[in-house]
């Protein structure tokens, strides 16, 4: 299976995803914001790092982006899409998911080991999970917190659209501590914390068990390489 | 040459966490008569020739789709300045 992996110009974790891909036993693909052309991947990351500067809004110029097009089309036909802090921003940008960003609530760029739920463990990236899981994933944001208006709110609750629960502490304050969504068809999911920085053992959040042992994140990858192995 | 002025600001029900430390700042001034600080942004638009109704309405547009995010945001004004120094309406 082949996964590609957008790099936009400021993005930061795309060679972390590319990795993280490979450790999941796929094949990672580098696209480019620049291209029209998704070279035939069978799913897409959209990593984290701070596109275009983040001038405007997070993820609003990078929302622009003539690959976006491409991947915009693919979410519409079902494919696979992850969109990982900066990638959920221009998801969220782009509309591909409900909901925006604004700046963290206590204005504090935030960097910690999370604990959250899975909400939803029938979307194309959380399939590998049981729902209720809780797991604990690394974040990194300074424009994280989730807001949308009371009607959306009410709506992506009642359909399963909230994939992620912030527990134990909600770290920007986004509204109803939700970490993740996705689209009505659950092929588009966005988070702000990084399932990429923990799947490898040694290099991953701390873990009651041992130090930087926590690999949860892999479940994200496994997730949708399992979706085309049975397909 | 004519300018398009585009003012977004941050929906009203919606905490703005730099106005809010802005406010912070004011009151650690120690004049009390604050009560709040909204920041917002405001966008200049060049235009190369005349500004017709086509061109303001695509503007219009485009403050809605991509100057603001109206999740988030509102726009509260898109006026047409003359002149090339800055202007409010």
């Amino acid at each position: 299976m082949r996964i590609g992996v957008i790099t936009f110009p400021g993005s930061l974790d795309d060679r972390d995803a590319q990795r993280a891909v490979r450790i999941a036993g796929a094949t990672p693909v580098a696209l480019w914001h620049g291209d029209h052309d998704l070279q035939g991947v069978d799913a897409i990351i959209l990593p984290g790092g701070f596109a275009y500067g983040d001038y405007l809004r997070a993820g609003a110029i990078a929302s622009y982006a003539p690959i976006m097009s491409e991947v915009i089309d693919a979410a519409a036909k079902g494919v696979p899409v992850l969109g990982i802090c900066n990638g959920f921003q221009m998801l969220a940008e782009a509309r591909l998911v409900p909901g925006a960003h604004t700046r963290n609530a206590h204005q504090q760029f935030i960097r910690r080991d999370q604990k959250m739920r899975v909400e939803n463990a029938t979307t194309a990236w959380t399939s590998a999970f049981e729902t209720g899981d809780e797991i604990i994933i690394p974040m990194k944001n300074a424009d994280g917190r989730f807001v949308a208006d009371s009607e959306t709110l009410a709506r992506i609750e009642g359909e399963g659209q909230v994939v992620f629960r912030y527990l134990d502490v909600n770290p920007n304050g986004s509204l109803n501590d939700i970490a993740g969504v996705s689209n009505e068809r659950g092929n588009v999911v966005a988070l702000m914390p990084h399932p990429e920085h923990a799947t490898e053992p040694g290099f991953g959040p701390d873990t009651p068990d041992a130090m930087a042992s926590g690999i949860d994140g892999l479940k994200f990858f496994d997730s949708v390489i399992s979706t085309f192995v049975t397909a | 040459m004519p300018t398009i002025v585009v003012e977004v600001m941050p929906k009203a029900e919606l905490l703005d966490p730099q106005g809010k430390a802005v406010l912070g700042a004011l009151s650690r001034l120690g004049d009390t008569r604050f009560s709040a600080v909204r920041i917002g942004k405001r966008f200049e638009v060049t235009v190369d020739g005349d500004v017709d109704d086509a061109l303001l309405a695509e503007v219009r547009g485009l403050a809605e789709d991509m100057f603001s995010n109206s999740v988030i945001e509102d726009v509260v004004s898109v006026a047409v300045v003359t002149s090339t120094g800055s202007g409010s309406e």
